[in-house]
Parts: C-alpha cells; structure tokens; sequence
C-alpha cells in the first residue's frame, strides 16, 4: 500500500486558523480540535475510573472490610466499569479516529463537522449527570456495568433513573459520532484512495463504526425497558407479568458482546500501522487483516450468550454459543500472525509506540487465550463469575485497548503537537506499566481459579496472599500513569521540534504534511496512486 | 470524483453545543419528573427544567435547520457533501432499525420462550412449579402472578382500526412518492396537493392511535400495569407512534417550506430525507400490524 | 529487548513455585465425576494454550532477537502468502475442533437431570439460602454466621472466614440429587467449587442441576452473582455424609419442629423476649435495617422511629411475617420461629429509643402461623 502523494497542497480557501479563546472549544468545527478535546476527556475519566479502581484494591488489599461499606463497594465497581469502557475506552478512540481518519484518508475534515461537535459535547453532560447519582440519596449504581434486571429495576437505587438517562446520552453521542465516522471514510476518500489501499486504522474503524450503530441503539432499547420496568409498571423483565429477567440479559449481551470488540478493534488498527512502521515492512497479509476484522465484527453478533452459560439456557443454545465463541480464536489468529509475520525478517527498532504494540500483541493473546478457556461452556460453570473473568478481560482490555491507545499516543504525539517526546523517560512509563499490570492481573487468574467470585468486598483468608500482590500492583500500574502525564506535559513545553515524518519507516498520507499538522489539512484532497 | 469540488466546512457553530446543554435540560428534568413521581413529591419544578429543556431544543433545530438551509440556499454545498447527508440519512435510519430489532426480539423471546416455560411446556417447563394455575397463552389474558399484575380483559381487535390504520399509513406512503415524484418534475402545485393528503392520513393515523390507547385503557383494561402482552404492546406501538409524530412534524416542516418556495427539482434533500423516514416508519408499521396485532 | 525476554523469564521461573496442581493456584477437581470431567478439559486447554503461546511467542522473540535494526538486519519484502494464510487458518480450526469434542461431551452429560434419587429446592434470597427438600417435610434457611467483630477487624479470623454458615445442607454421598434453583428476590447463584457446579438462581423460573458427590467430606462455596449490597456474605457449606447419618439427621431436623412448638407455649417475659430478639435482630435484620436500626434510607428504611415500628402491633408483625413484595423485604414468617418473630418484632417496638412498651408473646405468632 505504498501512498505517493503527487499534490500536496495545502491551500487554506476557507482560510480559518482556529478562533482564540474558550470559544475556540465550544463552538468549534475543527477535527482537530474536537479529537484533541476528546482525547483530554478520555485521560481525566482514566483517572477518575482508575480511582475507583483504587479504592476497590485498596479494600481488597486485605481481608476484612477496612475502607469502605459493600454499599459503596458496589458502587465502585459500576461506576469503574462504566467510566472505563464509556468514558476512557470509547472516547479516547473517537478522539483518535477524528485526529487520524480525516489526514490518513486525505479529507478536509469529518464528513459533518457540525455533529462531531455535537457529538462530543454530549458527553461531559452525560457524565456530569452519570457521577452524580453518586450523590443522591440512596447512592449511585451498585448493580455493576452489567446492571442485571430485577438488581437494577425492582431493588435498584432512586438514582437509577438518572443513570438510565445517562445512557441514553452516551449512545447517542456514540450513533452520531459513529455515523460521522462511516460517511467520512465511505464518502471523504480522496481520489485514488480505494477501500483497499486504505490505512489498517481506518479499516478497523469502518467496522467499529459500523458496531457502534447497530448495537448502541439497542442498548438504549434495554435501558428503555427498564425504564419503563421502573416508572410504569410494566413487566418485561419480571416473571409475574410473564417476562424474564434472563431477557434482560440476552439483549444486553447482544449489545455487550460487540461492544468489546468495538474497545479492541481500534486498537488492531493502531498496532496494525505502528508494527510496520517500526519493522520497516509492508503490513503482512493485508487482505487477510480485512477480511478477518469484518469476519470478527461478524461473529460478535452471534456468539452473546457466552456470557450467560450459567443462566441455565437449553443445551442447544449452550452449544450453539460455545461453538461460535470459539470460532472467533479463528480469524483472531490471523491477525496475530500477520502481526507476527509482519516483524519477522524486518528491520526493527524499539521506539516507545513499538514497545506498546509488542506488549500489546503478547498480552492481548494471553487475555484472548483466557477467552478461549471461557468460551468452553462447562468449564465456564466453574470460571464464570471468579476473578478469571476479571483477568481476562483486562488482560484485553488495559494492554488491548489501552495499550493501543498509548502505542497511537507516542505515534501520532509528534504529528499533532510538532514536538518530540522524551524517549527515555516514555520507555520508563512503558516498563513500570508493563510491571505493574502484569503484577496486577496475572495473580487474578489464580485466585479466581482458586474460587474467589468477583464483585465482592472482602473474601475468605486463602486467597489473602495474591490480593495482596494484585493491588501492590495495581498501586504501581495506576501511578505510573503519573509519568504519562508528565511525558505529555513536557512534550508540549518543550518537547524538540519534529520532523515531517520522525519515524523511518512511517507511510501514509499523515506523514506527507508537517508536523505539527496544519489546522486544516487537505483543502484540496491529495491524489493516490 | 475526479473534478475537485470545494468540500463546505463549516465555520464555529454555536448550535452544536446548545444541542448538547439542550438534550442535558430536558433528560434531567424527564428524569427528575420521573423521580418526584416515584416519591410522591411536588413535580412543578422537575416539569419546569424539562419544558425548559424542551423549548431550548425547539429553538436549537429551528436554529441549526435554518442555518443548513441557508447554506445550502447560498450554495455553498457540494455533490459531495449532499452525499454525506445522504449516507448520514440512511445510517440514521439503520441505526432506528436496529431500535426497533431489538423490540421485536423482546416479542419474539416473550412469545416463542418464557411464557410457555412458565406454563410448563419446552426446556424450562419445571418453572411452572412455581405458578400452577397460570396457562401459556397469546394474547396473555391471564398472568403468571395475577395478584400483582391483573390481566387485560381483552385485545385490541386487529381488524378495525388497526386495520384502517395500515390501509391509512400505506396510503400516505404512496401519496409522499407522488408528491416527491411531482417535485421532480417541477409541478410544485400537485406537489401540495399530495403533501397535504400526506399529512392528513398522517394526523389521522395519530389520532386513531389515541382513541384505540383510550380505548384499551377505558374498556380493555389493556394497561402498562397488565403483564407482558401489554408491555409489549405498548412498547412497539407507543414507540411507533412517536415515530410517526416525528415523522409528521418533519413533513409539516418540509409542508411550509414548499409553501415558502424552497427545493428545486434537482435539489430537495430535505425532502428525500423526510420522505425516507416516512417509508421506514411505514414499513415498521406492516411488520407491528402482523406481529403485534395479527398474530 | 533483552529487558524484555528478562522480565518475562522472571515471571516464567515463577511458575514452577507457584505449583500449578495446588488448590491455591489452580482449580479444585472436585469431588464428583462431573468436576473431575471439568477439571481435565480445564487442564488440557490450558495446556493447549500454552503451546500455542510458546510457538506465537517464540517466533516472535527470535524475530525480535535476530530481525532488529541494530544487529544490522535488513527488511525483506515479503508480505503475503495465500498458502501459509490459508495454513493459519486451518490449523487453528482443528484445534478447536480437537477442543470442542471432549467439552460437547461434558456439556451434554452435565445436563442430564433425569432419574434422580432426590431432589432440593434452593431458593435464594437477599442474603441467605433456602433449601427445602422435597417430598422430606424438610424446609430451612442457612445463613452466615461469620460475627461481624472479625469482618470489622475487631476480633480474629476464623480459618473458615466468611465460609460458615448456621444450617449447612447436608446430603448423603453416591446419590444423584437434582437441584431445582429459583429466587424470591434478585438473581443470585449458587456455586461450590468442588461439585464445579454454578448455576444462576432466576426469580421466578427453574433451573435444574444434579450432582453425584463421591467423597463424604465439607464443601464450601459462595453466591457468585451480584446480588445487592451483602452479596459477599451468602456463602454455601454442604455436608456430604454417608447414607445412615443422612437419615439420622432427617430424623433430627423433623423433630425439631416439635421442639419449637413447645417452646412458644411457654410465657416470656419482656427481659427474656428483648434478649433473644436482639440475637435474631442481628442475625437476620440488622443487614438491612443496620445494628441501630437507623437502616440505609432511602432503599432500606430506618426502624428507629419509623411510624410501622411505633403503630399498632398488628401492622408491625404483619410487614415481618408477609413481607413486601418487590423490595428486599422478603417475608420472616416461614424463616423463624414463633418465638423469633416475637422476640425481633418486641425487640424492634423496644430498642433505640423505640419505647412502645407493649410486647407480641409467641403464642399469638403462632395463631398467625397456624392460620395460614
Ligand atoms: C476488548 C475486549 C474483549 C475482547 C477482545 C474479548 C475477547 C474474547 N472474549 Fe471476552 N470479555 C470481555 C472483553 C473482551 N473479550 C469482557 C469485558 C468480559 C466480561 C464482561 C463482564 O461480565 O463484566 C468478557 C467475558 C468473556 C466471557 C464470559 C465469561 C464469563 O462471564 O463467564 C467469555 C466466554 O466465552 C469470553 C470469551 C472471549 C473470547 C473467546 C474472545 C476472543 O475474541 C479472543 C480471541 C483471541 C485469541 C484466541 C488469541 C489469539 C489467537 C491465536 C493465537 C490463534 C490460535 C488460538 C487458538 C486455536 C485457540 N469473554
Ligand atoms: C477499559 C476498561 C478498564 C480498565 C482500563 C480497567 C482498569 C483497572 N481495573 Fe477494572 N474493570 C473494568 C474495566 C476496566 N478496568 C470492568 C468493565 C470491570 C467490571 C465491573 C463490574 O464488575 O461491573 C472492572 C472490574 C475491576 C475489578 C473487579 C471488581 C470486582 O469484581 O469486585 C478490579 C479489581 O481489582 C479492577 C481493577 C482495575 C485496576 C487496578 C485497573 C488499573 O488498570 C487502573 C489503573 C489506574 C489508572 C490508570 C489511573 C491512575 C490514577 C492515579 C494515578 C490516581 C491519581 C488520582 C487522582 C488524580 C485523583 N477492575
Ligand atoms: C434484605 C433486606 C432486609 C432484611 C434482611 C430485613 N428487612 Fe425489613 N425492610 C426491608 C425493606 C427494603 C423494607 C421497606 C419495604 C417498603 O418499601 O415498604 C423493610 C421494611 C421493614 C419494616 C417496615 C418499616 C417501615 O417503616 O416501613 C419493618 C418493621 C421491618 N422491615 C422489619 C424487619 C425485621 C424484623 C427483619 C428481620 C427479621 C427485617 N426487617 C429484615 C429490607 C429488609
Ligand atoms: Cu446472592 Cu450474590
Ligand atoms: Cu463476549
């Protein structure tokens, strides 16, 4: 996919340079702009989820109920699962796809700026009204991300309510950020670019996009029913009318399954363009990376009710959803290798974002190997609900997605500020993370092995030992983030100037503009051959 | 895409963030109308911050609107960019599809699985232990726990307004093609004409479906408190039915600017647009007539 | 790299001390054919999947190790293969096909509840388990009996910390027992490692599970489904036993019953009810409605001053004995005793200030109980 720019122009017709003051981030219809704001707010809501994961270690540190009551224990739990997969995960990756899709497909902007501004606004509303039912009466949500009916409709918190709204404003800031997404890569491409010269990037994000809007309207669907559950009497998810709270959960998971594809597949994207940057090689198999993301996106509509091997569906539908699940180790394993084949026989250095998608790719298997142990139904009996569901999904979910991110950050930094960051020291925030989850999530496979049930405030004394070991990591993982921010503080004061293209490596039409990139990119597209 | 045409970006627009503080008013006040309600308390404020919400809304899409129509009244779209209104259209209306999906899911599962294991019959039978007298039966006329949800008396009979119903909303889509089609060819007073026949097989739909809820709620005792037939019924219908309200406001609009001389031949998005969700709410309906009320 | 490849051969060296055949680290095979089915289909992907790491990895450190830039290896141009994609693609089939036919196996085994040689009813309910054994007469609730002092690290842990419960279920060993779970509540689940049986516990639906236990012996368990706030605190202790001492202690349970009848008929005094009734309380209320009786308003109401708690009596035993449906509040009338009900409800009208007065004497609980 070799991307020669034969017209690099970058007349500014509409010759706007961005407006000062507070406005400049109000009002603004700028990609870059609206991706950057996007990508602070992902960082604070990080900190604020990995808070909560703090207090939730530092009481599980040891035995015995020392910090806080299970009450609000519970409401840790919710509020860290939510606020990571809504707040940190998913914005982080719009704020991406707005800084990178437009420059990487040769456009002048998203497709509709007006609703990518929109789109973000909603969500500091949204949270602002979500973290405040942390202070109503009764507490917040203490049903966990999953809020499985009747805990989040019959015996829920007066705040519920709130919090169903709350979702509400998510999922349509997520359609239309989504919408914006699909009609910029299908209709922005600049002449020459074809579907298949496209960035990986761009790729993955077409199909996230293409999962955001098909699941997110029906999480609002099951969040309605509740709703209406709650206020108005009816009786979908309780058996006295003649519904099932198992309904609850087969149209969450429907929503749910894809929607841990949509906080994966991004970051394939990333370290889909950062592994042959830095092996200095073509991405190996391109066709066959398409072919198994769209084969993924696919999948995760069928395969749901892994999540619910224990509700005691009928055994058709256990093998159904247990052949399925594993059916995805499958195209996921291409990617894998291609990734694998794609270092091997290149010439490779070890920059930070290099680091990131090696770490990633290691990682990110174990978690999904773990997947695999799940996906086999009747041992799943045993796993289900344990802290080996807890290790695996943040096994996938801090050094997937997560990582991802951090490999994207360290990429494309010196292209959105136009200065270097400290290589050293972001090699030092890479190893004392690197440490420090693998400290906190690999013991979490054992004791939830070993039988300690998860969403639990204190536990019986065998598993005291590896607790303790999890949260002195988490400790260290959580404050390592601390030099993240640093590194990015001291790159945008005085960070070195950046080249056009700092790594070697590196195609695509980002790299063909300056560093920093101008505020609007390509008025007049680039043509590709 | 050859010959480059200048794609409009926009300069800063307030609208977007007045859209957001707007949505934020009015959930809030919703949710804390809804919240007074639970407890018991005085709502008068809650009803406040919700109108408020709601009228900030109103001035925001008279406000966005009217500048997107100024735009493009100046010209200042391109091919291009009125294809990515287009694909923004239609992915919108996927995204709806996919709302309603999930709704009809909820029937089928309540149909086809827990209601006959709560009645003893498939995998889960053994269920029926816990409610002996309750019978699997659709339309649910009796519940698994009638002390707590009492049954409806009776249906709503498919075959009188619902079916007057279909034959109306069928009718308004055949008479919004007419119009779109007279559009096309510049007759712009056969395009009243049909727009306002449109409209009134419309309100009329709206206004059956407001009797038939009275009727359901005065005679049938087809209430949300009835069990799962009615949540379900009300659920696809109520929906639907807001649907439809949106829909007819959309056309209304697209009514007056017609009036006002707006689209030309060529150029009416606007139009298609509204027109596309007409047919999607339409469609909707077919599918809700013969799974909701039919069958 | 080299930092790398070190720090994971630290973490790989830990393995071995870490040994992985231990309860500690590993999971349990259990006691019965089932767990011991789970357990080697648990052992086998494991392994399964540690030689794929190996070989995923090993490709990659050796690239990592050989194909870096600084030891002056230069980049090829290859990028595609349809035939070792296509190779890719399939091997991993099989292995999950290799994996699939053992695990369709225990699935379906698991599943076959038929011909059982007794069945029990466990019911959950916001916080405690109910097990009722069918056509037995048998009917009791089990509840943790771990004192708060330890939770609050007030007092030592005992070694069965949080594993300990009043009634635990007994069973006899080498008997099929069908278990029919539902809830009154919220979905909870019950689990117990050792018979690697998890299944959820639906409000107003059936589930069905067996076990065969091998080995007489205790086993421990938890609920392991979210549940409200004491969802850490409903832990499940069976008791497998022999055959005879299984009868025997049927025997026991059935008699009991006739115990607690002639207790009721005794007269209590205020000192006697109000002592027992704080017991009861702290076993079976002070959850929800807290030591104090100040509760967790606005979910869980406050019975210090609250007007049920200060009103007429009959209204007061009413709420305790029925219950009320759709909140936490589940009916005590089945779950205690005469004597219980009377000495919590006396208890409630007297304490934190609550000075009624008046006092409920067993025997009127047990018209109630009779009348229903
Ligand atoms: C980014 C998010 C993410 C991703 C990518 C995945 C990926 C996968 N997940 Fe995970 N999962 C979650 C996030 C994610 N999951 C979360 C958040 C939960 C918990 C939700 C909750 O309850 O709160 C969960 C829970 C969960 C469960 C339910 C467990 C339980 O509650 O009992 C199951 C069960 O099947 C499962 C399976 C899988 C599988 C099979 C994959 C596969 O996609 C993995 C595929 C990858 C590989 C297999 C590795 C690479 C492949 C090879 C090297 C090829 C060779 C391999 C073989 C032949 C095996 N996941
Ligand atoms: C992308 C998603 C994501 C991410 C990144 C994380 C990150 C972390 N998570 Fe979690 N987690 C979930 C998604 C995620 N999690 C989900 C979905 C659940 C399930 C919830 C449920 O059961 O419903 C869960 C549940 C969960 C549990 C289980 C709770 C239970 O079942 O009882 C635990 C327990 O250890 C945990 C721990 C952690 C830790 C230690 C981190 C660390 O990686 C966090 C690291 C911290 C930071 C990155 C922030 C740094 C902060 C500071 C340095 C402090 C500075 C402070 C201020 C400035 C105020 N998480
Ligand atoms: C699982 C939680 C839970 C437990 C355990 C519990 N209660 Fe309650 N209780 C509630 C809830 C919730 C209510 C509120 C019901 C309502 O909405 O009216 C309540 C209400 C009451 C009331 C009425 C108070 C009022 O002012 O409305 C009394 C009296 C009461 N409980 C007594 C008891 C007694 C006695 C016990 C123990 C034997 C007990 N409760 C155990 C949850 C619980
Ligand atoms: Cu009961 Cu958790
Ligand atoms: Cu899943």
């Amino acid at each position: 996919m070799t991307t020669q720019v034969a017209d690099v122009e970058h007349g500014h017709e509409n010759g706007h340079g961005p407006a000062t003051g507070i406005t400049r981030w109000l009002f603004t219809t700028n990609h870059k702009d609206i991706g950057t704001m996007y990508l602070i707010f992902s960082l604070v809501m990080l900190f604020i989820g990995g808070s909560m994961a703090f207090v939730i270690r530092a009481e599980l540190f040891q035995p015995g109920l020392q910090l806080v009551e299970p009450a609000f224990f519970n409401q840790m739990i919710t509020m860290h699962g939510l606020i990571m997969v809504f707040g940190a995960v998913m914005p982080a990756f719009v704020g991406l796809a707005n800084w990178m899709i437009p420059m990487m497909i040769g456009a002048p902007d998203m497709a509709l700026p007006r609703l990518n501004n929109l789109s973000f606004w909603i969500l500091p509303f949204a949270f602002t009204m979500m973290m405040s039912t942390l202070f109503m009466d009764g507490g917040g949500p203490n049903f966990g991300w999953t809020f499985y009916a009747p805990l989040s409709t019959t015996y829920a918190p007066p705040s519920t309510t709130f919090f169903i709204l709350a979702i509400h404003m998510m999922g349509a800031s997520s359609i239309m950020g989504a919408i914006n997404v699909v009609v910029t890569i299908v209709n922005m491409r600049a002449p020459g670019m074809t579907y298949m010269k496209m960035p990986m990037f761009c790729w993955t994000w077409l199909i996230t996009a293409f999962l955001l809007i098909a699941v997110m309207p029906v999480l609002a669907g099951v969040v309605t029913m509740m709703l209406m559950d709650i206020h108005f009497g009816t009786s979908f998810f309780d058996a006295g009318g003649g519904g099932d709270p198992v309904l609850f959960q087969h149209v969450f998971w429907f929503f749910g399954h894809p929607e841990v594809y949509i906080m994966i597949l991004p970051s394939f994207g990333v370290v889909s363009e950062v592994i042959p940057t830095f092996a200095r090689k073509k991405l190996f198999g391109y066709h066959s990376m398409v072919y198994a993301i769209v084969a993924i996106a696919v999948l995760s509509f069928v395969v749901w009710a892994h999540h619910m091997f224990t509700v005691g569906m009928p055994l058709a539908g256990e093998i159904f959803f247990m052949y399925t699940t594993m059916l995805i180790a499958v195209p996921t394993g291409v990617k894998i290798f291609n990734w694998v084949s794609t270092m091997f026989r290149g010439s490779m250095t070890f920059e930070t974002p290099m680091l990131y998608a090696i770490a990633f790719v290691i990682l990110f298997t174990i978690g999904g190997l773990s997947g695999i142990m799940l996906a086999l139904a009747p041992v799943d009996f045993v796993y289900h609900d344990t802290y080996f569901v807890v290790a695996h999904f943040h096994y996938v979910l801090v050094p997937g997605a997560i990582f991802g991110i951090f490999a994207a950050v360290y990429y494309w930094l010196p292209k959105w500020s136009g200065k270097m960051y400290d290589e050293s020291l972001a090699k030092f925030h890479f190893w004392v993370s690197f440490i420090g989850l693998n400290l906190t999530f690999f013991p979490m496979h054992f004791v939830g092995l070993a039988g300690m049930p998860r969403r639990i405030p204190d536990y019986p004394l065998q598993f005291a030992d590896f607790n303790m070991i999890v949260s002195i990591g988490a400790f260290m993982f959580g404050t390592s983030q601390l030099i993240f921010v640093y590194v990015l503080i001291k790159t945008l004061r005085s960070g070195e100037k950046a080249p056009q293209r700092p790594w070697e490596g590196a195609e695509g039409l980002e790299w063909t503009v300056p560093s920093p990139a101008p505020y609007h990119t390509f008025a007049t597209p680039p043509k590709v051959d | 895409m050859d010959t480059h045409q200048e794609y409009y970006v926009p300069q800063q627009s307030h609208w977007p963030i007045v859209a957001a503080f707007g949505i934020f008013l009015t959930l809030g006040g919703l949710g804390m109308t809804l919240s007074d309600m639970q407890q018991q308390k005085d709502m008068g404020f809650s009803l406040g911050v919700f109108l408020l919400g709601a009228v900030v809304m109103a001035y925001m899409f008279a406000g966005w609107f009217g500048n997107v129509i100024r735009e493009s009244h100046d010209g200042l779209y391109s091919d291009q960019l009125s294809g990515s209104f287009r694909r923004g259209m239609g992915w919108f209306i996927f995204s709806e599809v996919m709302f309603f999906a999930a709704f009809f899911g909820v029937l089928f599962y309540v149909r086809v699985l827990s209601i006959p294991w709560l009645g003893g019959e498939g995998d889960k039978g053994i269920s029926h232990m816990l409610w002996p007298d309750f019978v699997a039966q659709w339309p649910l006329l009796l519940n698994p726990d009638p002390e707590h949800f009492k049954a409806p008396d009776g249906i709503i009979d498919p075959w009188h307004i619902p079916l007057l119903n279909t034959i109306l909303l069928v009718a308004s889509s055949f008479t919004l093609t007419f119009a779109h089609n007279a559009l096309k060819v510049g007759n712009r007073a056969k395009v009243k004409l049909f727009m306002v026949i449109t409209l009134a097989l419309g309100f009329t739909f709206l206004g059956f479906q407001v009797f038939e809820y009275i009727e359901a709620y005065k005679h049938l005792n087809l209430t949300l408190e009835t069990g799962v037939y009615a949540s379900t019924f009300f659920l696809l219908t109520g929906f639907h039915g807001a649907h439809v309200t949106v829909g007819s406001i959309i056309l209304l609009v697209i009514f007056v600017r017609v009036l006002k001389g707006h689209f030309s031949a060529e150029n009416h998005f606007a139009f298609e647009a509204g027109s596309w969700y007409w047919h999607f709410v339409d469609v909707v309906w077919l599918c809700l007539f013969l799974l909701v009320y039919v069958f | 790299m080299l930092q790398n490849v070190r720090i994971l051969s630290v973490l790989f060296a830990l393995f071995p001390a870490i040994a992985w055949s231990e309860w500690e680290v590993n999971m349990t095979r259990g006691v019965t054919d089932t767990s011991a089915a789970v357990f080697d289909l648990h052992m086998i992907v494991f392994y399964i999947c540690v030689a794929i790491s190996v070989v995923v990895f090993g490709v990659m450190f050796w690239s990592i190790y050989h194909h870096r830039k600084s030891k002056g290896a230069e980049s090829h141009p290859f990028h595609e293969s349809t035939s070792i994609e296509i190779l890719w693609t399939i091997v991993p089939t099989i292995i999950l096909i290799i994996i699939l036919v053992p695990a369709t196996k225990t699935l379906v085994e698991s599943y076959d509840t038929s011909e059982s040689d007794m069945d029990i009813q466990v019911t959950g309910y916001q916080w405690k388990w109910r097990y009722k054994y069918i056509g037995q007469d048998v009917d009791f609730f089990s509840v943790m009996t771990t004192p708060s002092d330890e939770i609050y690290n007030k007092a030592d842990k005992n070694p069965n910390y949080l594993l300990e419960v009043d009634n635990p279920l007994v069973v006899p060993i080498n008997k099929k027992i069908r278990f029919l779970f539902t809830s009154n509540d919220v979905i909870h689940a019950w689990w117990v490692p050792a018979l690697a049986l998890k299944k959820d516990a639906i409000p107003g639906f059936i589930n069905e599970s067996f076990t065969k236990i091998n080995k007489p012996g205790i086993y421990r368990g938890q609920c392991a489904e979210l549940c409200g706030k004491d969802h850490g605190f409903m832990p499940i202790v069976i008791k497998a036993v022999p055959e005879e001492e299984y009868i025997a202690w049927l025997d026991e349970r059935k008699s009991l019953k006739e115990k607690e009848a002639s207790a009721s008929q005794k007269d209590w005094t205020m000192e006697e009810l109000m002592a027992k009734g704080e017991q009861v309380y702290n076993k079976s209320c002070s959850a929800c409605h807290q030591p104090t009786g100040v509760g967790l308003p606005p979910v869980f109401p406050a019975l210090k001053g609250s007007a049920i708690a200060l009103g007429p009596m009959d209204d007061h035993l009413d709420i305790v004995f029925n219950g009320k449906s759709g909140t936490g509040m589940s009916g005590f009338g089945e779950q205690l005793s005469a004597v219980d009900l009377a000495a919590v409800v006396t208890y409630e009208r007297n304490a934190w200030g609550n000075n009624v007065g008046d006092i409920l004497l067993p025997a009127d609980v047990e018209k109630m109980k009779g009348g229903k």
